[in-house]
């Protein structure tokens, strides 16, 4: 039975590559962490979740027409916001001789850097999936792109808005402070179904590479505000007295998407087997116009010690002079990273990183190996860890110090109640 | 004395005029070779690799490649595209290969939808963890080395040039190899490699050879060891397709972007 069907998948198969291919793949993957600082803002030492992912892919015309689909699925034991599922992709890509259409949902990156993806803008980040923000949410746009002499030009149109997902009450790792993503502000009256737009043109000259963009439309990460404004001004006066919320009082911050426009540039050059690396953004529309860097090199010994093993170094310096009230935690930090790929059979590698701030000593270290086992499963294992941040706040510090505009001296802080390990496995089919 | 330095005198002169000749030479077959492969166009093929542990343990990976014959100066552009272990499955690997610079590289990350330049100079390097190197899989240009003819001699049923060829690049993990090439069809017969510290690093042996379009020959086995580790990795070639119609829009970031 087996043996025949089979058979007639591989008929079809054959049959089908001629005039056409449709083809289907897919991963599921389970993962356990387990936080080594204990329950932190939970109840919980650990934590189990799963995901599917499907890809429908489907071309014709001579490869000039491209259909893929992706569906994704996660569950989580603990939160019920990290139990989601989305389409990350639903798309029709065709290829004229001069140029390219990309219509659907898709995703998009832009950019150079390891540290911080701050050109990086056309997808929502689906942070309550992944904490280092490399999970994407899937945007609507039209996209017509064209390779010519002088470079490659993208022009996007991006109908809709994603709200950036969060961990909820009972997720890890999150915040102090509740988020309320039920009641998400923004500065367009049109909300999640304005229009936005971006380009970007690449340029390639000898060794160096540049891309120069710009974005104008909603901001995709929020800005997140303390729900002060339910509070008494007697509560406020006791909050900063005494430093007590009201016995019973939801706090939550509720993200306000603002309207933004953003220039971005990328610049690589490649020196030597050296890889020097820029981005810069100018953003304005989100409080003061302000600018950030990342910027760094790329090196790769290989064949250490006449081994089979390469070691790369990634060394980076995050800066911006936001207002310290908006100021993203990497606002002045260096970045230093090794990965060693061990080229073997199972095509083993192990990641070192870190992140430290030379103002505040603020340390986040983050160590991620994996290895696959046969042909269709890999395994992951990864740390996170933060040190000299100081004490997780609490939520009436929080709160405090919105009332007071202050700044946190250790931005890093609000995160270090969630050091963990987290464990994975994937198959593939 | 002076007897004795006239000898040596004697013998010095020629030798020079020698060592251009054995020069000259070793770059003819080259170029030799290199024109007999000339004017194939474009070509897409298959390829399994099987990577061979010490102990034997197999372990299969799956790609194709597609290649774009380069004009006058220009080198050949290549797309390689995994297709297996299925971690990888997507992920591709676009080169435009120089004569005289390095090679540009772009690797293609489909799950992180992300062109990553590859610092060049890294040619050294284990092609997906086989004993292939970077280097040993781009195209061979003539102008990347330099040449000297060492001898003639049987190699199976056939006759073989034995050349030296020293790499120009000075990140090349060699400093020299040593070619066999069939006196019939200039085809690479055996290649040896010598590493950085002139001893015997790997073997690699070419077999299976098959004539397209009346003119190219190709291999369908490519034999890799390495002596000093007692691995080897096996490339099997098959679906030679000339004539595939590739333009050099195959060729693009873009095009690297929906390569599958």
């Amino acid at each position: 039975m087996k043996n025949i069907s089979r058979a007639i998948v591989t008929a079809v198969a054959l049959s089908s590559a001629v005039a056409n291919a449709w083809d289907f793949r897919g991963e599921v993957a389970g993962e356990g962490r387990y936080f080594t600082d204990g329950p932190g803002y939970t109840d919980y030492w650990h934590n189990g979740s799963a995901y599917a992912k499907g890809e429908l892919y489907h071309e014709w015309n001579d490869r000039n027409d491209i259909f893929t689909f992706i569906p994704y699925a996660r569950v989580d034991e603990n939160d019920s916001e990290r139990t989601h599922a989305d389409i990350r992709e639903l798309s029709w890509i065709h290829v004229a001789s001069q140029w390219e259409s990309r219509v659907g949902i898709r995703k998009v990156f832009w950019g150079v850097t390891e540290g911080r993806h701050l050109v990086d803008i056309i997808n929502q980040t689906d942070l309550v999936d992944q904490v280092d923000g490399e999970e994407k949410l899937g945007q609507p746009m039209i996209n017509v792109s064209t390779v010519q002499d002088w470079g490659i030009l993208d022009v996007y149109l991006l109908p809709g808005f994603r709200e950036r997902t969060f961990p909820g009450e009972d997720g890890r790792p999150r915040l102090p402070v509740n988020i309320d993503v039920d009641n998400a502000l923004y500065e367009s009256s049109a909300e999640d179904t304005r229009v936005d737009a971006a380009i970007r043109l690449q340029m390639f000259f000898g060794n160096a590479q540049v891309a120069l963009s710009h974005f104008s439309g909603t901001s995709r990460d929020p800005l997140l505000l303390p729900n002060v404004q339910d509070l008494t001004p007697p509560e406020r006066l006791a909050l900063l007295q005494t430093g007590q919320l009201p016995a019973g009082f939801d706090a939550t911050l509720t993200p306000y998407y603002n309207v933004i426009d953003q220039s971005g540039m990328e610049l690589q050059y490649l020196l030597d087997g050296w890889l020097l690396k820029l981005e810069a953004i100018s953003r304005s529309g989100q409080g003061d116009r302000y600018t950030a860097l990342d910027g760094g090199f790329e090196y790769t010994q290989v064949a250490l010690f006449g081994s089979d093993i390469d070691l790369g170094y990634i060394v980076e310096y995050m800066w911006e002079d936001r207002d310290a009230l908006l100021a993203s935690p990497f606002e002045h930090d260096w970045l230093f990273g090794t990965r060693l790929t061990f080229n073997d059979v199972a095509s083993t590698d192990l990641l070192l990183g870190l992140i430290w701030d030379s103002e505040t000593e603020e340390k986040a270290v983050s160590l991620e190996t994996s290895r696959r086992f046969g042909d269709q499963i890999k395994v992951s294992l990864e740390g996170r860890f933060y040190t000299d941040t100081g004490k997780p706040p609490t939520t009436e510090q929080v709160f405090g110090a919105a009332l007071t505009s202050q700044a946190p001296d250790r931005p890093l802080s609000v995160y270090s109640a969630d050091d963990m390990i987290q464990l994975e496995l994937v198959y593939y089919f | 004395m002076f007897r004795h330095l006239a000898a040596v005198a004697l013998i010095a002169f020629p030798s020079v005029v020698l060592a251009e000749a054995v020069e000259n030479k070793g770059l003819e077959i080259a170029r030799e070779a290199d024109s007999r492969g000339e004017g194939f166009g474009d070509l897409e093929a298959s390829m399994r690799m099987v990577l061979i542990s010490k102990r034997g343990e197999t372990s299969e990976r799956e790609l194709r490649v597609k290649t774009l014959e380069g004009k006058g100066d220009e080198g050949d552009k290549g797309l390689t595209i995994f297709d297996t272990p299925a971690d990888v499955r997507g992920t591709a690997l676009l080169t435009w290969s120089y004569k005289s610079k390095d090679d540009d590289q772009w690797l293609y990350l489909p799950a992180l939808r992300r062109v990553k330049t590859i610092a060049s100079k890294n040619q050294s390097g284990s092609f997906m963890g086989s004993e292939f190197a970077f280097e040993d899989m781009r195209s061979q240009e003539v102008e990347k080395y330099t040449y000297k003819f060492l001898k003639e001699e049987p190699c199976g049923e056939l006759t073989c040039f034995v050349s030296e060829r020293y790499p120009t690049d000075k990140y090349s993990g060699y400093t020299r190899q040593i070619t066999w090439l069939d006196t019939k069809e200039y085809r690479v017969q055996k290649v040896e490699y010598y590493d950085r510290k002139e001893s015997l690093l790997k073997t690699l042996t070419m077999t299976d050879y098959q004539l397209y379009k009346d003119k190219f020959w190709r291999p369908g086995k490519m034999h890799m060891v390495n002596h000093q580790t007692g691995k080897a990795t096996e490339l099997y070639w098959t679906n030679y397709k000339f004539d595939a119609g590739l333009k050099e829009s195959d060729f693009t970031q873009n095009s690297l972007m929906r390569a599958r």
